[in-house]
C-alpha cells in the first residue's frame, strides 16, 4: 500500500474526493498540507486575501455548480475568520467542506500560539465537524465530511487537523474509502406513498392552490419536475428568494418572489389561497409575516428533506419528507400512472383572480430625470446580458431590487445569501461563480456598504486574472437601514450615512482593474454594454442612484401576508 | 409539562457538546441529564429531562436531536408506561443521638442506605423518582443539617418490549 505522510493524505484525499478547486490561506498549522498542495499539481488552489472570502468563493462555487465547494485555512484566526462564511452556506444549506489548521494534539487546551476551539466555536453553524487525532483518521474523516456535507439536507462540515497530524516525515499506508456508512445517519430521499397520493388528490381538488418554491428545489435540481408539475396542473408558482430560478421568471405562471418584498400578486395569492404547496422552503419569518395571521383559509402541504423545517413555524397538514427532486418525480409518475388532472374552470376563475392583482402592477416605478433608478440599472443590466448572467448579489436595497427585476430563467443563475443575509458576500461569491462557471457572464450586484466588508479581494481577481463585472448600486448609504429608519425610527439616521465613500473608480483601477463611473441615466447602457465587451477584464461600474428609493412592495410588520406598503404613500387597505 | 427524552448516541467526543449545544442554541431548557456509555461501548445512553410548552414543540426538539450526525434513536418515555430514577446522595450532620437515629429512621422508611459515618455526619444513598427524594429531602431538613446534596438526574426506561436499541 501507498505510504503518504499526514499532510500529503489531506491533499491525495481531495484528489480522490475529485476536487479540481480550492479556496484558502495558509498559515502555520498548514504549512506541510500547503507544501504538500505545492508538489501536487492537480488541484487549483486560489489564495484569497481574507479567509471570510475563501468560504463565500467556495459556497458560491458550490451554489453555481452543485458541487461541494472547499476551503483550506490556518488555525486560530485563519478558523475563526470563517465562521461568517460557514454560518452564510449553513442557513443557506450550502455543501462545504472547510479543513482547518490546528495546533498540534499535545499542545491543544494549552492557550498555544494560534489555538482556538475550531470544532466548539463553529458548532451551531456546522452540519458536522471532526477533529483528527492521527494521520490515518483523515482519508476517512475527509470521506464522511464530503458524504455528510453533500447528502441529505446539504451543509458546511469542519475537518480539524493538528499540525503533529500532518507531520511529512511519517509515513502511513494510504488508501481513500470508496464510500462510507454511518448507522446514526440515513437521510429519507423517497416520500411515502400514502401520502404523496393525498397531497395529489388535494392539489386535484383545490381551487386556488399555489406552489411556493423554496432553495430545496434549486439544491435538489428539480427545477424540471417544478415546472412540469406546474405546467401540468396550471398551478400559479411563487419562488422565495432562495428559490428564484427553480421556476423560470419569465414564465407565464410564475407570480413573483413572496413575502417581506415580494410582489402584490404572490404575496394575495399566498393569503387567499384554499391550498399551499410548499416545495422545499421552511416557512421564513421573511415570507411569512405574522404567523398567526398567515394565510387563513389554506391547508399546508410540505415537502422536505429535513423533518425540523416541517411544522416548525407554520403548522403542515401534509408532510412529505424525502428530496424535492424524487419526491415530485414520484407524483409525477403518478399524474401520468393515473391520466389525473385538474378541473381547468375552477383553475382558470383563480388565474382570473391573480391576473387582476398582477394588473396592479406592484414593481412599476417613477422614472426621474434628475436620479438613476436602482430598478432601472436592474432592468439594463437584465437587457444587456440577456438575462443570462449569473447574478452573485451582496445584502441590502440592491438585493431586493435585483431579486425583484432580474427574471431569473435558470436555477442557480442566482447567487445570494438568504438566510443569514451576511453584506460581503457579493463579491467573493462573484469571484467562485466565475471560477466555477469561465463560460457565463457573471455580475456582482452590490451596495456601497456591503462591497466593503470584502473589498479586498479585488486583489484576488487580479491575482488570478477573474473577469466579473461589478455593478455598485451607489446610493452613498446603508440603504436598507435607511429606509427602516425612514419609515418607522421617525426618518433619524443614527450611522446609515456614509458621507467616505471612496473614489470606487480609482480603487479598481489601483487593483488593475477598469474602473467606470455612472452619473447620468444616458451613460447607463453604454458603461454597462462596454462592461460585458470587455471579457477578460474586471469591470467596476459605480452608478449614482437615487438615495432616496426604497424598495416596495413590503409587508406591513405584525400583518398578515397580504399587508403591504406599496409605496411611499400607497398601502394595501387592511 | 414535564417530558423524559431518551436518547442513543455515539459514544465519541464532541457528541455531548452537540446535544448540550442544541438545547442552548434552540432555546430549550434542560432540567436533568444523564449520560454514560451502553454495554455496546460504543454507543452511549443519554436521559434528559426537559419542561416543555406544548406537543409540538416536544416534537420539534426530538426532531432536532435526531438531525444530529451522532444521534442514532430518540425517544420519549412519559407518553407510555415507563420507570424513571433518580439517585441522591446526601451528607446530613447528626450531632446528637437522637438526631442520628431520627435520620436512621427516616433512612429506612425512603427505603435508603447509610453508606458513610464519622462521628457527626452521616451519608445516606436513595435512589427513586424525583418527587420521593424531594420529600426525603424536606423530612430531613425539620431536624437535622443538609451538608451537601448530590443527585445523578433522571435514568428512564420505557416498560416491556419497547426498547431504544442500535
Amino acid at each position: 500500500m501507498e505510504m503518504l505522510s499526514g499532510a500529503e493524505m489531506v491533499v491525495r484525499s481531495l484528489q480522490d474526493e475529485g476536487i479540481e478547486h480550492i479556496f484558502g490561506y495558509p498559515g502555520g498549522s498548514v504549512l506541510d498540507i500547503y507544501d504538500a498542495i505545492f508538489q501536487s499539481s492537480d488541484i487549483e488552489h486560489f489564495l484569497v486575501r481574507h479567509e471570510q472570502a475563501a468560504v463565500h468563493m467556495a459556497d458560491a462555487y458550490s451554489r453555481t455548480t452543485g458541487k461541494v465547494g472547499t476551503v483550506l485555512v490556518t488555525a486560530g484566526p485563519g478558523a475563526t475568520n470563517c465562521i461568517t462564511g460557514i454560518a452564510t452556506a449553513y442557513m443557506d444549506s450550502i455543501p462545504l467542506v472547510v479543513l482547518s489548521g490546528q495546533v498540534p494534539t499535545n499542545w491543544i487546551g494549552d492557550d498555544a500560539f494560534q489555538e482556538t476551539d475550531m470544532i466548539g466555536v463553529s458548532r451551531p453553524v456546522v452540519k458536522h465537524s471532526f477533529l483528527c487525532r492521527t494521520a490515518q483518521e483523515i482519508p476517512i474523516a475527509i470521506k464522511k465530511a464530503f458524504y455528510l456535507a453533500s447528502t441529505g439536507r446539504p451543509g458546511p462540515v469542519v475537518v480539524d487537523l493538528p499540525k503533529d497530524v500532518q507531520n511529512p516525515l511519517l509515513k502511513f499506508p494510504y488508501e481513500y474509502p470508496e464510500s462510507v456508512e454511518l448507522r446514526s445517519y440515513s437521510p429519507t430521499l423517497r416520500g411515502h406513498k400514502g401520502q404523496i397520493k393525498r397531497a395529489l388528490a388535494a392539489l386535484l381538488g383545490a381551487k386556488k392552490p399555489v406552489l411556493y418554491v423554496g432553495g430545496g428545489a434549486v439544491i435538489s435540481n428539480a427545477s424540471k419536475q417544478v415546472t412540469e408539475l406546474a405546467e401540468k396542473l396550471n398551478l400559479p408558482v411563487t419562488n422565495t428568494l432562495m428559490g428564484l430560478g427553480a421556476f423560470s421568471g419569465t414564465h407565464k405562471q410564475n407570480i413573483g418572489m413572496l413575502g417581506m418584498h415580494g410582489t402584490y400578486e404572490a404575496n394575495l395569492s399566498m393569503h387567499n389561497a384554499d391550498l399551499i404547496f410548499a416545495v422545499g422552503a421552511r416557512f421564513d419569518d421573511r415570507v411569512t409575516n405574522n404567523v398567526e395571521k398567515f394565510c387563513p383559509n389554506a391547508k399546508v402541504m410540505h415537502i422536505d428533506i429535513d423533518p425540523t423545517s416541517i411544522s416548525k413555524n407554520i403548522h403542515v397538514d401534509l408532510p412529505i419528507v424525502g428530496s424535492v427532486e424524487v419526491v415530485l418525480q414520484q407524483m409525477l409518475d403518478l399524474i401520468a400512472e393515473t391520466q389525473a388532472s385538474n378541473d381547468g374552470e375552477k383553475i382558470a376563475h383563480w388565474w382570473k383572480q391573480i391576473e387582476e392583482w398582477r394588473a396592479k402592477e406592484c414593481l412599476a416605478y417613477q422614472p426621474s430625470n434628475s436620479h438613476i433608478k436602482p430598478q432601472q440599472v436592474i432592468e439594463e443590466l437584465y437587457k444587456v446580458t440577456n438575462g443570462d448572467a449569473i447574478i452573485a448579489s451582496d445584502v441590502g436595497q440592491h438585493q431586493m431590487f435585483a431579486a425583484n427585476y432580474y427574471p431569473f430563467k435558470e436555477p442557480r443563475q442566482w447567487i445570494n445569501s438568504g438566510g443569514l443575509g451576511t453584506m460581503g458576500f457579493g463579491l467573493p461569491a462573484a469571484i467562485g461563480c466565475k471560477i466555477a462557471r469561465p463560460d457565463k457572464p457573471v455580475c456582482c450586484v452590490t451596495g456601497d456598504g456591503s462591497i466593503q466588508m470584502n473589498i479586498q479581494e479585488l486583489s484576488t481577481c487580479m491575482q488570478y486574472n477573474i473577469p466579473i463585472v461589478i455593478v455598485l448600486l451607489n446610493n452613498r448609504s446603508l440603504g436598507m437601514v435607511k429606509q427602516w429608519q425612514k419609515m418607522f425610527y421617525g426618518g433619524r439616521q443614527s450611522h446609515s450615512y456614509m458621507d467616505s465613500v471612496p473614489d470606487f473608480v480609482k480603487l479598481a483601477e489601483a487593483y488593475n482593474h477598469i474602473g467606470i463611473k455612472v452619473d447620468k441615466i444616458e451613460e447607463l447602457q453604454p458603461a454597462l454594454e462596454r462592461a460585458f465587451e470587455l471579457k477578460e477584464r474586471v469591470v467596476f461600474l459605480d452608478v449614482a442612484i437615487d438615495p432616496e428609493e426604497h424598495v416596495y412592495p413590503m409587508q406591513i410588520k405584525f400583518g398578515s401576508m397580504e399587508d403591504m406598503y406599496l409605496s411611499k404613500t400607497e398601502k394595501t387597505d387592511a | 409539562m414535564r417530558s423524559i427524552i431518551s436518547v442513543l448516541l455515539e459514544n465519541e467526543s464532541g457528541a455531548l457538546s452537540r446535544v448540550v449545544g442544541l438545547f442552548s442554541q434552540r432555546g430549550y431548557n434542560i432540567e436533568s441529564l444523564t449520560v454514560s456509555p451502553t454495554n455496546d461501548k460504543t454507543l452511549s445512553r443519554m436521559t434528559i429531562t426537559t419542561e416543555v410548552t406544548d406537543l409540538a414543540s416536544l416534537e420539534q426538539m426530538m426532531k432536532q436531536l435526531h438531525k444530529l450526525v451522532d444521534v442514532l434513536r430518540v425517544s420519549e418515555l412519559t407518553e407510555g408506561a415507563h420507570v424513571e430514577r433518580e439517585l441522591m446522595l446526601i451528607k446530613i450532620r447528626t450531632i446528637t443521638n437522637e438526631a442520628r437515629e431520627e435520620v436512621k429512621r427516616c433512612s429506612d422508611i425512603y427505603r435508603g442506605q447509610i453508606v458513610d459515618i464519622t462521628q457527626n455526619l452521616y451519608t445516606i444513598q436513595l435512589s427513586g423518582i424525583c418527587s420521593k427524594l424531594d420529600a426525603f429531602i424536606s423530612t430531613i431538613e425539620e431536624t437535622s443539617e443538609i451538608v451537601e446534596v448530590v443527585r445523578s438526574g433522571v435514568c428512564g426506561i420505557a416498560r416491556g418490549e419497547k426498547a431504544l436499541r442500535g
